[in-house]
């Protein structure tokens, strides 16, 4: 199918600096396709989400801007470079310019909270031990964690994690940020915080950032722009505004969280009724 | 049949391919470029986890090897009559044979699984991902450290182990069973030999603290990440370095005492 798009002159004005492109990509798990020629554009500076069904790969998608996967075929450009054909060395210059929330917080259990945020900063600059610690100290109060700054990973709970994993993936002001899944697991009150922080950093600093989530209205709200994939493909993109104009059923489920229609919400399997049927999964 | 021949032709692929994946973890985390400014602190701490704390086990059963050797040599022994030999067959048998291999062993079991259970958690639960995102080289910086740690710390566990035997060996033969500690000790070292026997059982030493900490290390950087891949992947660190050592032992001892 292709990709709905209304008000396509606005759209590639907005898209003329691009700092990551992705052309005609494809990988696939084993022999199951995760991706099937896929396009996206995030243009420098802004806000940009990429949203979809549980399960399409958006976590993958973001491995592979970061260098962590190969594509099997297609390409990546990160400002200017092309990931999948750079070298080791090359690979991890340019992941310096990166900052990533992984999906699982990913916080090194041997360190305790302010460590955690001081590490990247320790390992590629030379900065004094003062100056780390304001650096520091100042991402801990952006996300609300201050008072717990020397306690231990394993002493935080699922949310504050993801905070302190927040507060280490900007804590070298990196060009470009992403986020796998920021607002899972907060309160209100700190997915409020949480997606004041992302925009204020967007515009004080000038970060590219790449929000996967599934919370349709704090991404509505703080993003720029929106990339819809399901099934491997991008299915629509636009401005969020854009996006709520589009009649594609497809992506009206989306937006409007139906449970059922054209999105499927189930992983591919065999006919329900038919399985239970034959009692019993075959593998 | 055909069937039987491509599965055992998968195995030996995928066998070797294990192989050259664990040369190129060892040759880009150790040989590639050592970085020694930022690796000093990360070392100290691993030859604490991975030698300090293996110190207990290895001084304690040092003690009762040599306390049991000491005990059967005199036994044996003391049948043709020369129990002053004692000293000598126990110093002999622990610094070329016993000292290196039950160093090693009790090594595989008490650090190469923890390193391999800890390389895999961090695997699991993404750290080493998050280490790439940010830029750092985990084999530089988890995997490099490990491995110098394993290398310094089993030759000086493996002298640890043959002091403390001696001395046990001594505490039964001498101490207890009476014989005359001059002849212990004299015999002992006439017959201990600095190059062929001390320098021998220090190279096993090396041999082997090399291959167990690469494969706990490339077992726990290759592992599925799941907690049944980080138990499998522990297993097979304390299996295959036990197999390793113990044939090894034999190559080496063939090439070292064998006059080939
Ligand atoms: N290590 C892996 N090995 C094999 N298949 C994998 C692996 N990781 C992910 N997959 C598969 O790839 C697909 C995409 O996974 P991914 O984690 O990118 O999904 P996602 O869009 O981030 O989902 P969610 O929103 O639930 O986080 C999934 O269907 C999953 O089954
Ligand atoms: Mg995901």
């Amino acid at each position: 199918m292709e990709a709905v798009s209304p008000a396509t002159g606005s759209a590639s004005s907005m898209l003329e600096d691009v700092i990551v492109e992705i052309k005609d990509l494809t990988f696939s798990r084993g022999n199951r396709p995760i991706f099937k020629g896929v396009d996206i554009k995030i243009p420098r500076g802004k806000v940009t989400a990429i949203m979809g069904p549980s399960g399409t790969g958006k976590t993958t998608l973001l491995k592979l801007i970061g260098g962590q996967l190969r594509p099997d075929s297609g390409d990546i450009v990160v400002e200017g470079s092309s990931v999948p054909s750079l070298g080791r060395k090359d690979l991890f210059v340019i992941r310096e310019k990166m900052g990533m929330l992984f999906q699982s917080g990913a916080l090194f259990t041997d360190m305790n909270v302010f460590d955690n945020i001081a590490f990247p900063i320790r390992v590629h600059t030379q900065l004094p031990e003062e100056m780390i610690r304001d650096i520091v100290l100042m991402k801990l109060q952006a996300v609300g964690l201050r008072g717990a700054y020397d306690l231990m990973p394993s002493e935080l709970s699922g949310g504050m994690a993801r905070r302190v994993a927040l507060a280490r993936a900007i804590s070298l002001d990196p060009n470009i940020v992403m986020y796998d899944e920021p607002f899972t697991g907060q309160d209100p009150i700190a997915m409020g915080v949480l997606v004041n922080l992302i925009r204020r950093l967007n515009q004080a600093l000038g970060h590219t950032s790449i929000i996967v989530s599934h919370d349709i209205q704090e991404t509505l709200s703080i993003a720029d722009y929106i990339y819809l994939i399901a099934d491997g493909k991008v299915i629509a993109h636009g401005t969020p505004d854009q996006l709520k104009t589009i009649e594609s059923e497809q992506v009206r489920q989306f937006v409007e969280g139906l449970p059922d229609g054209p999105v499927p919400f189930h992983y591919q399997a065999p006919d329900f009724l038919e399985q239970l049927m034959h009692k019993g999964v075959s593998r | 049949m055909i069937d039987f021949m491509q599965k055992l032709g998968h195995r030996t692929l995928s066998k070797l391919a294990a192989f050259g994946r664990s040369g190129q973890i060892l040759f880009q985390s150790v040989v590639a470029k050592p970085a020694p400014v930022m690796m000093f602190p990360l070392l100290i701490k691993q030859i604490y986890f991975v030698g300090v704390l293996s110190l207990i086990i290895i001084v304690v059963s040092g003690l009762f090897i040599g306390m049991v050797l000491g005990l059967q040599g005199y036994t044996i022994l003391a049948d043709y009559g020369s129990e002053e030999a004692v000293g000598q067959m126990v110093a002999l048998s622990l610094v070329r044979e016993l000292a290196p291999v039950v160093t090693a062993l009790l090594f595989a079991g008490r650090a190469g699984s923890a390193l391999t259970a800890e390389i895999g958690l961090m695997k699991a639960t993404e750290q080493l991902a998050s280490l790439e995102m940010i830029g750092v080289d985990p084999l530089r910086r988890i995997i490099a450290p490990r491995l110098y740690a394993g290398f310094i710390c089993m030759p000086l566990l493996t002298m640890i182990f043959a002091v403390v035997g001696v001395w046990g060996a001594a505490l039964v033969a001498v101490d207890w069973l009476g014989i005359y500690s001059g002849s212990y000790w004299v015999n002992m070292q006439q017959s201990v030999d600095f190059m062929s026997d001390v320098v021998n059982g220090l190279i096993k030493a090396v041999v082997f603290g090399f291959v167990v900490t690469w494969i706990a290390v490339y077992q726990g950087y290759d592992c599925v990440p799941t907690s049944e891949g980080i138990s499998q992947a522990t297993t097979r660190t304390v299996v295959y370095s036990s197999l390793a050592v113990l044939g090894l032992d034999f190559i080496l001892t063939a090439l070292m005492f064998g006059d080939l």
